[in-house]
């Protein structure tokens, strides 16, 4: 019952009675007796009227005393009042307790319902009797009690993600450009923007950015290749989705402001990873066949590089003094490959037909070496 | 005896109780979200915060209203962009492609009194209307999508499509007094099964052909590097050797014979090497002394 008096009634006259029975409540419970309404004297024509006043026992003949009685200990016990007896000053007492109650709910009320405290990251957007006034910075912030004013926080501060596919996990494939299909897993992150705007413009603020994210990537994605969407384009789209989406919010009017768009992963559908993988792997073995190829190229060059200028300096040499240094060449080969073979000079006009042959060999290998024909340099003397 | 109800709270109660019914039958509360219709016995008689284009909040019709209590009856409306969502459209394009398609529309419901009268629902009025407009988008979809070619969705030319549809949804929904702000398509996929397998497959051949040509073309470029190298150094060969022909018949000669027998200090030649050499030897021509 009280509870219903808060809002109507009791607004007016209870801010006028509140101070004063917040400074002196310890002498409220020995006034309680007495009564607020005969006691005080400030209301006058309360009090010849008021039936509390009369001392007890002063109507007892009249029923109307008796019908007010059993209401009050009615009310008494229901209120769970500690009065004594069925007397009307205790009556007064249980009237007084209600009024108190009353107060003290409609005060807590007030004082709940009237100050705000506002986090840093945090607005508040109120609004009176529907209508919207203001926007509340951070702080303890005071505005009309509950029915009149109403405050909805909004977190601005927090930057929200919202993950494609939803669990993380799964398949997300995704038609590009070029009518193939890729897997695609990638985030948004947004955070509100203009709060007014996010909390009175959409039904569903959060679902719309999640819509709106979807159809912008597959909007991009449907404009993109295959190779671009794996490879080097991901920033790109990520960039292009990211406007792309905020362009479709601010014509919602939704006060949301995209941070921005990362795409984790692009891949080949589960099903064709082997067959792009065998792409990768062609390529690297063409990579290394280059390779391989300039290496010998290298190799092959800088040999004849150098056996060219090898013979470029010898023959310099040669053409000052061919005779001497072809004889020299001659001699100095001769001594290197000689000193290193077993050697049997045979005098030619045969006095020693039989060739001890396996005397000649040291290893005993079978194949003989065969004579090697004796040089005949031009120009050497017989 | 009015003056003893007065004290009495059950009295109080009741009065309050009754002036509190009465307050709430009487005035009513607009919030930013909504707009109101107001009936009287059924019958509209005006309508409380209806959208405008460019309206700020704080200036809007919204805010507490009187009515006549329990005559009007108010019917509440979203003033929101709302949404419609269409999951699992299946679409055939031009090319008798098939694409299963989810798409929502967003849109406002811009004349409350039409919503109402419309849709004969003055209780979620703003779902009535989604429900209305549900098919409609199905069939602006289906009709629009089936005028392109399925490449045509995988290309810019995809934003006319959108028009094209979010203009013929919008022309039925003002019959509902929304209008639609935005249709977009969220996915627009293979169905499972033979047209996703078939795509897979096809993505599976490009691919192998991809890294076939990859290593065809390597090795080409790997051979004609080598051949390259090779005509290079015959070049440098030539050139060098070619200054004089004899020289270089004698000096290669006695490189290899230097390699053959193992005497350049490279690594030793396998098989081991015997002389039988003649006297008449150029080598030995001084060893019998027959020049003095």
């Amino acid at each position: 019952m009280p509870l219903f008096f808060a809002p109507r009634t009791p607004i007016k006259t209870d801010m006028r009675f509140l101070p004063g029975w917040l400074q002196r409540p310890p002498i409220l419970a020995a006034d309680a007796p007495k009564g607020p309404w005969g006691g005080s004297g400030d209301d006058p024509e309360d009090g010849p009227r008021n039936p509390w006043s009369v001392p007890p026992g002063g109507r007892k003949g009249t029923p109307k005393p008796t019908a007010l009685d059993e209401f009050l200990r009615r009310a008494r016990n229901a209120g769970g009042g500690g009065g004594g007896g069925p007397s009307l000053p205790t009556g007064a007492n249980a009237r007084a307790l209600w009024l108190i109650g009353a107060g003290l709910i409609v005060a807590i009320w007030v004082i709940f319902t009237s100050f705000h405290q506002i986090g840093p990251q945090q607005r508040g957007i109120v609004s009176y009797f529907g209508r919207y006034s203001e926007t509340l910075g951070p702080g303890i912030r005071a505005t009309w009690p509950a029915p009149i004013a109403t405050v909805t926080k909004v977190d601005v501060g927090q930057v929200r993600t919202d993950d494609f596919p939803k669990d993380g996990t799964g398949e997300n494939l995704t038609l590009t450009g070029d009518q193939n299909i890729i897997d695609l897993a990638y985030s948004v992150r947004w955070n509100i923007e203009n709060p007014r705007d996010y909390v009175f413009q959409l039904e569903e603020p959060a679902t719309t950015v999640r819509d709106t994210a979807e159809s912008a990537m597959r909007a991009v994605l449907a404009t993109t290749t295959l190779t671009d969407a794996i490879g080097a384009g991901r920033t790109t789209i990520e960039a292009r989705v990211q406007l792309a989406m905020q362009q479709i919010l601010d014509d919602y009017k939704s006060g949301v402001r995209v941070q921005g768009v990362s795409i984790k992963q692009a891949s080949a559908p589960a099903a064709l990873i082997d067959d792009f993988n065998a792409v990768t792997a062609a390529q690297q073995e063409a990579v290394g066949n280059l390779n391989k190829a300039r290496s010998y190229s290298q190799q092959i060059i800088a040999l004849a590089q150098g056996e060219a200028s090898a013979f470029d300096k010898q023959y310099e040499q040669y053409k000052l003094a061919p005779q001497v240094t072809r004889r020299r060449m001659y001699y100095e080969t001769m001594e290197a490959v000689l000193a290193k073979a077993d050697k049997t000079i045979v005098e030619p006009n045969g006095v020693t037909p039989y060739l001890p042959l396996d005397r000649a060999r040291k290893v005993t290998e079978p194949e003989v070496a065969p004579a090697p024909p004796a040089p005949q340099p031009q120009g050497a003397q017989k | 005896m009015t003056q003893i109800s007065w004290r009495n709270p059950i009295a109080i109660g009741f009065v309050a109780l009754a002036a509190m019914i009465l307050a709430a039958a009487t005035f009513a509360v607009v919030p930013e979200t909504r707009q109101a219709v107001v009936l009287r016995f059924e019958n509209p008689m005006y309508t409380v915060n209806r959208w405008q284009p460019n309206e700020v909040f704080g200036r809007t019709g919204a805010g507490l209203i009187l009515r006549v209590p329990f005559v009007d009856k108010i019917v509440w409306i979203d003033k929101r962009v709302l949404d419609v969502d269409l999951d699992n459209t299946l679409v055939l394009s031009t090319d008798q492609l098939r694409l299963n398609v989810d798409a929502f529309a967003r849109f406002r419901i811009v004349d409350p009194l039409k919503a109402v009268i419309s849709t004969g629902s003055t209780a979620r009025t703003e779902e009535a209307v989604a429900d209305q407009l549900r098919p409609l988008l199905g069939t602006a979809l289906r009709n629009e999508l089936g005028k392109v070619q399925f490449a045509s969705l995988l290309s810019p030319e995809r934003n006319r499509v959108m028009e094209a549809i979010q203009s013929s949804l919008d022309r039925n929904a003002r019959r509902y007094g929304a209008e639609v702000i935005d249709v977009r398509i969220k996915h627009a996929d293979l169905p499972d099964g033979s047209p996703l397998d078939s795509a897979l497959a096809r993505m599976r051949t490009a691919r192998q052909q991809e890294a076939n040509t990859i290593q065809a073309k390597g090795k080409r470029d790997a051979q004609i590097v080598r051949a390259t190298a090779d005509a290079t150094a015959a070049q440098i060969y030539a050139q060098a050797f070619s200054k004089d022909a004899d020289f270089y018949d004698f000096y290669r000669a006695m490189q290899s014979y230097r390699h053959t027998f193992g005497a350049d200090g490279g690594p030793e030649p396998t098989g081991s090497t015997s002389l039988i050499l003649s006297p008449n030897n150029a080598y030995l021509r001084e060893f019998e002394g027959r020049g003095k």
